[in-house]
């Protein structure tokens, strides 16, 4: 009963074929992760570890770019304004901004790069000298412990990291406004806020929610996915990357096409 | 040659392998393997590099799904298994890897309490204290308990991922290339080390390996292998004692590195 010699011929090409394969492996591996984190029992203790890991290690980097990104954007944002003499618009402009897209995708993309690539390159390097294989012969379940456990902490701590970066972009934007138009924080505050909405605030965690998954479910598929060899480490690492990156923009441009149909 | 082993007992099969075939796309890596182990008895499987070995051990496990042919361990087919009767299974069949696949996050002492805290979540942790001391003393690196894998050597590596297989009292033992990369005392040692748990722990094992010594101080029976099929069967003086031109060029090979 010899399997047959003859090779495959593949169905439309060979490119198109691995694309197809590719995309119902990630579907399968997506269902996987439901029907996986939906059964019990749970793994409490791993996850919290990993939104330590994920969230807790993100700070530094995000109070950073989220303070930077809100200065700068009001800097710049002034001179257009004072044209119309209109700088006391600031404050709300500088809100509208940041709470509907800039902390979302600041948020997004440096966790996609930070926090992908690490998930990426740490579950490619697991599989690649066996320690998944590992987990699997001692009857531990791999894909519960490693996958579930950072897709739920990805999608869990982007949304609160994206609050985050939010205020700290407002305080950014704040210092600014305070040092050049001497405005006081209440004052900020009041006119930050009248023009945003539950809507706003809404699709905006909705989007992050969206974002976080999409970065935990992509860099741990590669990762978990990852082909034999030390290379291949590197390559899920910059994979899910730019993959986790190309997604989020994708879905940025589908979601707010959504919101503002509603609006 | 190993001295004959009075604990096997011959009427007992814990692993059967009828007509094994598996093939990656156009390579057929198995082609029709069939294999016992008989309690307490340690099987050795040697070839070179590339035929399948560690493919075989890996059907063994479930880890891999064959394309044809049955594989029973301990009495059930692993294929047809449910999710809970494949773990409750895999308790009984330790799997030491090629590298030791030591979670490399974790200390020594954490990587050898995991399995046990994962399966027998009831067990204390003074108790699941004493049987990683246990392990590690039956392995003989105590000392090593609060150490990275980082920081260990192959051959302690592989000692370590020999103990942490043993933690669950497996009744079977699949050993991956146990001496491959290491000098020849650490591989005397390991050697040691094998039989000692075929004694001591009452395990019967696979030896997978292209090292003739390894083969001829632990092997109770020998399997060659070459192209997907095993090629000659028995205990050590009576495969290498054929004029064979496969099995010499095997023996050359060997001794000529
Ligand atoms: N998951 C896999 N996917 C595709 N091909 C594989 C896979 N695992 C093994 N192979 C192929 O099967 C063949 C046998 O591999 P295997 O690892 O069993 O060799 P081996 O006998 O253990 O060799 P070594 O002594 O080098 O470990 C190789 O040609 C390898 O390319
Ligand atoms: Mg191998």
């Amino acid at each position: 009963m010899e399997p047959n010699e003859q090779p495959e011929k593949p169905f439309i090409s060979k490119g198109a074929d691995d694309f197809f394969i590719n995309v119902y492996e990630i579907f399968r591996f997506i269902a996987r992760f439901f029907r996986e984190a939906l059964r019990r029992p749970w793994e409490v203790k791993e996850f919290i570890h990993q939104c330590y890991m994920i969230g807790y290690k993100s700070l530094a980097l995000i109070s950073l770019t989220g303070f930077i990104t809100g200065l700068v954007f009001t800097k710049q944002s002034r001179p257009s304004l004072a044209e119309f003499g209109a700088t006391s618009w600031l404050p709300s402009l500088i809100s509208i901004a940041v709470v509907r897209a800039l902390a979302p995708l600041v948020t997004a993309l440096i966790c996609a790069g930070k926090v992908g690539s690490s998930i990426g390159a740490e579950l490619a390097s697991m599989k690649v000298t066996e320690q998944v294989d590992a987990m699997e012969v001692s009857a531990i379940n791999p894909f519960k412990y490693l996958v579930v456990t950072r897709v739920l902490a990805t999608t869990v701590c982007i949304p609160l990291l994206m609050c985050y970066t939010a205020v700290v972009g407002l305080a950014g934007s704040y210092l600014d406004v305070h040092l050049n138009e001497q405005t006081s924080l209440i004052a900020f505050i009041q006119k930050a806020f009248v023009n945003i909405s539950f809507l706003d605030l809404g699709a905006s965690l909705f989007k992050s929610t969206v974002f976080g998954f999409t970065i935990g479910i992509v860099s741990a598929y590669l990762g978990y996915n990852a082909s034999q060899g030390t290379q291949g480490v590197g390559k899920a690492a910059n994979v899910s990357v730019v993959v986790s990156m190309f997604l989020i923009f994708i879905e940025e441009i589908v979601i707010v096409q959504i919101v503002n149909s509603i609006r | 040659m190993k001295p004959f082993t009075p604990e096997i007992d011959f009427d007992n099969t814990v692993i059967s392998i009828r007509g094994l075939y598996k093939s990656f796309g156009s390579n057929h890596v198995l082609r029709g393997v069939d294999l016992d182990v008989h309690k307490g008895e340690n099987v050795v499987v040697l070839g070179r590099s590339g035929t399948g070995k560690s493919v075989l051990i890996k059907i063994i496990a479930g880890l891999l799904k064959p394309d044809a042919g049955t594989v029973n361990v301990l009495g059930l087919e692993v294929e047809h298994l449910d999710n809970q009767s494949l773990r409750e299974l895999r308790m009984k069949v330790g799997f030491c890897f090629q590298n030791g696949a030591l979670y490399d996050s974790m200390t020594v002492g954490e990587n050898l309490a995991f399995p046990i805290i994962r399966n027998q979540p009831k067990v204390r942790s003074a108790q699941r204290a004493k049987l990683v001391d246990v392990v590690l003393d039956a392995v003989g690196l105590s000392n090593t308990i609060d150490q990275m894998p980082s920081e260990l050597s192959g051959g302690q590596r592989k000692r370590i991922g020999i103990a942490r297989t043993l933690i669950l009292r497996p009744d079977i033992m699949l050993y991956d290339e146990p001496t491959a990369g290491l000098d020849p005392i650490t591989c005397t040692e390991i050697n040691n080390l094998i039989n000692e748990v075929q004694r001591r722990f009452n395990t019967s094992s696979i030896i997978i390996t292209h090292d003739l010594t390894c083969a001829k101080v632990t092997g109770d029976n020998i399997a060659v292998m070459k192209e997907g099929q095993f090629i000659r069967q028995g205990n050590f003086d009576t495969v290498f004692a054929t004029g064979d031109d496969l099995i010499k060029e095997f023996y050359d090979y060997n001794f000529i590195q």
